[in-house]
């Protein structure tokens, strides 16, 4: 009896354990954490200090110097600008390692935190970890190599406040160039709905859709797969700046105090997605398109619009060359000003990290280096920012990156950038706008519902 | 065989008592067979002592650490904070939370009773009627998921059961189109065809398993049956299954358990959705744990899912043991 007693007490210890194996691996990784802490704490003191020496000369001397970096897979911009950083300043080797960006979202602050913190680092968000004092301050830096007297907005998604709000406060990254978000579409299938010059209102906009509809074509290809986070995000988010003002947006974004996402503009842009959707707008397996499948899909020429950002550019080009063309969703109103996401490629530096000063220095380097913008306009496809007089590199002709500059220009200059609805809280995306939008493509989720969970699940968040 | 191992010592143990006690042994050769029990005990400590330190440095420590962080507010990195059971009331409270056990245990049906019901009928009509090379071949085909990696699995099956996928397909070719769709992006569709990659996945492992088990059941007995003109049926209902309790109870605790902590088939099929709809304890403990840095919430919740997997287990494992006990 004692015998079987024992033996169910083994089993159940050994499946308690098991299981706990695959469910808490998360809670046994930072176990050692204690002291690494400590360590952080430490060294946080001997950062400060780094930071202000390094105020007087942040280069990457003439001593050999490893930079320890980790950078997104499937990316190519980042390899392509240390591969040119090493010609120019051959003192400078790079250890870089990548991962996939869902994964980096979950490695960083560990990754920070450790003792072989990273020099630079794709950084997903940065509030937490700015709190976290994992992350160096940058602002001597920002004013060695004159970084705030380039354009206001470049700098500000970057910056954390004390009472942890974004958009300003202490710099804590910089971006490697500025994403702009709209629509692309594909001229062949647009010319064929009798679309010639891209829309100037949203009514404009939401005919042609109709009138793709009509012809039988697919009117907007857009992913939703839960693996790659839900794609209506963006038309959704676009829709905001389009019927309302994008303040509102922004201020939810960075955590201002008793921002709400249900606000009656955003109703109204909601319903107008929730309407697109009902009208079949969007294709029928949506809820399993994954991010990828959707731009190959639109590359082999299905859909007439979709919804994306600049980085994709390169991979247009390629699959239709000269047949895509970029434009900023349209104002609701005609002559209301354009409103868009836009953020930076955010490179940060660990407080822990060894190599600050050329870290930093690199940043700089990308920013305002002839070859370093060329590269990143070519590759990355994005605004590599940098002082408001740098010259913008040339652009291949009939790409699509010549669109996307010139609507990003105009953006500039009369519109208003956002950071992304999905970049609010760490998990918003995962828990909230994901699954919300994806019952509302289902039919389970309609336009005022969704606002409210997403907001719902926004303030649980922030209140832990 | 088990209960010999068990025995083994205790025998050793009433030899040499029975050693001690006698009178008419001299002392010096008592105390020097004690000295050698001793030494077969120490042996045989050494060598469970490898596997006894692994069990406890990966299984045991991060369990008692898992608890223990349940009680805590804490980011994974910065100061703990005591909260009491406030981690294991927000589980309750959440719905997102409290809603993935739900789907779980609708994962019990695919992860564990199709498997088990399927691989039980499949191992004695292997063993019934093609035990040569024909039941070697079926065996190694039901066995290959369990070798391929589950994430280049999900991948294939992603594809597979996508719109323009090859199940659509079939459906098309048979007239069936009208039942097409995105299988793993459909709300009423999207758990069963997760449940089906697991049928997949884990009817070998039970096939194998059960094959094994009817091949140790004395032949005489299926001999016997089938003189007395016993149909299969009658042979499996009889013979078969109440001889093979003891493998039916391993395969469902292990089935069950995978159905209950399930996470990669999950993570790499649908990763959660479509809204929820196939999320799993497994997942929303990985995003509280990992994307949301909430490591005492995350634990609160895997020490109720480690909670509820014993509850449902150890019943199964009673019923199996008795009869052979």
């Amino acid at each position: 009896m004692s015998k079987k007693r024992l033996s169910i007490l083994l089993v159940s210890l050994l499946l308690m354990a098991s299981m706990l194996l695959s469910a808490c691996g998360a809670a046994a990784t930072p176990a050692a954490t204690a002291t690494e802490a400590q360590t952080a704490a430490a060294t946080e003191a001997t950062t400060e200090v780094a930071t202000e020496t390094a105020v007087a000369t942040p280069s990457c001397g003439t001593d050999p110097v490893v930079l320890n970096a980790y950078f997104e897979t499937g990316f190519d911009l980042p390899f392509k600008l240390a591969e040119e950083f090493t010609k120019q300043y051959p003192n400078v080797t790079w250890d870089i390692k990548q991962d996939q960006f869902s994964n980096l979202i979950n490695e960083t602050p560990r990754l920070l935190a450790g003792d072989n913190a990273p020099d630079l680092i794709r950084l997903p968000t940065l509030v937490s970890f700015a709190k976290q004092g994992l992350l160096m301050n940058l602002d001597g830096y920002a004013t060695a190599f004159g970084w705030d007297q380039w354009p206001v907005p470049q700098l500000s998604q970057n910056r954390v406040a004390e009472d942890g709000t974004r958009g300003s406060g202490t710099l804590y990254g910089m971006g490697l160039n500025y994403s702009l978000t709209g629509v692309f579409y594909n001229k062949k299938l647009a010319a064929q709905i009798g679309m010639t010059t891209p829309p100037q209102t949203l009514a404009e906009f939401e005919d042609y859709l109709a009138k793709a509809k009509a012809a039988g074509l697919l009117p907007i290809m857009q992913w939703g797969s839960a693996k790659s986070g839900m794609g209506l995000a963006f038309p959704l988010q676009n829709l905001m700046a389009s019927v309302g003002s994008s303040e509102p947006v922004s201020e939810w974004i960075f955590n201002k105090e008793g921002a709400t996402i249900d606000t009656p503009s955003n109703l109204v842009a909601a319903q107008h997605l929730e309407t697109w959707i009902k009208n079949g707008y969007f294709p029928t397996d949506i809820n399993a398109i994954e991010y990828t499948d959707a731009a190959a899909r639109f590359g082999k020429g299905e859909g007439v619009f979709t919804f994306n950002g600049d980085w994709q550019n390169a991979g247009y080009d390629a699959d239709m060359p000269g047949n895509v063309g970029f434009f900023l969703m349209p104002p609701a109103e005609a002559g209301g000003a354009p409103a868009a996401m836009s953020a930076p490629l955010t490179y940060g530096i660990a407080a822990k990290a060894q190599h600050a000063d050329c870290a930093a220095f690199f940043l700089n380097w990308v920013a305002t280096n002839d070859a370093a913008r060329a590269i990143d306009v070519a590759v990355g496809g994005s605004n590599p920012g940098g002082p408001a007089d740098a010259t913008m590199p040339a652009v291949a002709e009939g790409s699509v990156t010549n669109d996307t500059l010139a609507e990003g220009a105009r953006l500039g200059k009369t519109g208003s950038a956002m950071d992304f609805i999905a970049n609010a809280t760490s998990a918003i995306f995962a828990q909230g706008w994901t699954p919300e939008l994806q019952k509302m493509v289902g039919g389970k989720q309609d336009a005022a519902g969704l606002l409210k969970a997403v907001q719902a699940e926004y303030e649980l968040e922030l209140a832990q | 065989m088990k209960k010999g191992y068990v025995t083994m010592p205790a025998s050793i143990e009433s030899i040499a008592k029975s050693n001690l006690t006698s009178d008419n042994s001299p002392v010096a050769n008592a105390l020097s067979r004690r000295t050698s029990v001793r030494r077969e005990t120490i042996i045989g400590w050494l060598f469970v002592l490898p596997a006894l330190v692994m069990y406890a440095i990966f299984v045991l420590v991060p369990l008692v650490m898992s608890i223990r962080y349940s009680f805590y507010s804490w980011n994974g990195i910065g100061e703990m904070t005591w909260v009491g059971i406030k981690n294991y009331i927000t589980v309750f409270k959440v719905p997102n939370l409290i809603g993935t056990i739900g789907n779980a245990f609708q994962l019990v049906l695919y992860f564990s009773i199709f498997p088990v019901g399927l691989g039980l009928l499949i191992a004695s009509i292997i063993h019934r009627v093609a035990p040569g090379q024909f039941g070697e071949v079926t065996r190694t085909i039901l066995f290959l998921p369990q070798i391929i990696p589950l994430v280049a699995a999900g991948i294939i099956w992603g594809w597979l059961l996508s719109l323009s996928g090859l199940v659509n397909e079939i459906l098309n070719a048979i007239g069936l189109g009208a039942i097409t769709r995105a299988w793993l992006g459909d709300f009423t569709w999207a758990l069963p065809a997760v449940g089906f990659i697991g049928v997949w996945v884990l009817l070998g492992f039970c096939t194998v398993l059960l094959l094994t088990g009817i091949n140790k059941i004395d032949p005489s007995l299926y001999e016997s049956a089938r003189i007395d003109g016993a149909t299969w049926w009658e042979e499996f209902t009889s013979i078969t299954v109440p001889l093979l309790k003891n493998e039916i109870g391993v395969c469902l605790t292990v089935t069950i358990t995978n159905a209950l902590a399930a996470f990669d088939i999950v993570y790499v099929s649908t990763a959660g959705g479509p809204g929820n709809s196939t999320a799993v304890p497994g997942i929303q403990i990985y995003i509280l744990a990992f994307t949301q840095q909430r490591i005492g919430l995350a634990s609160a919740l895997a020490v109720l899912l480690m909670i509820l997997v014993v509850i449902v287990v150890i019943p199964i494992q009673r019923l199996s043991k008795e009869s052979t006990l």
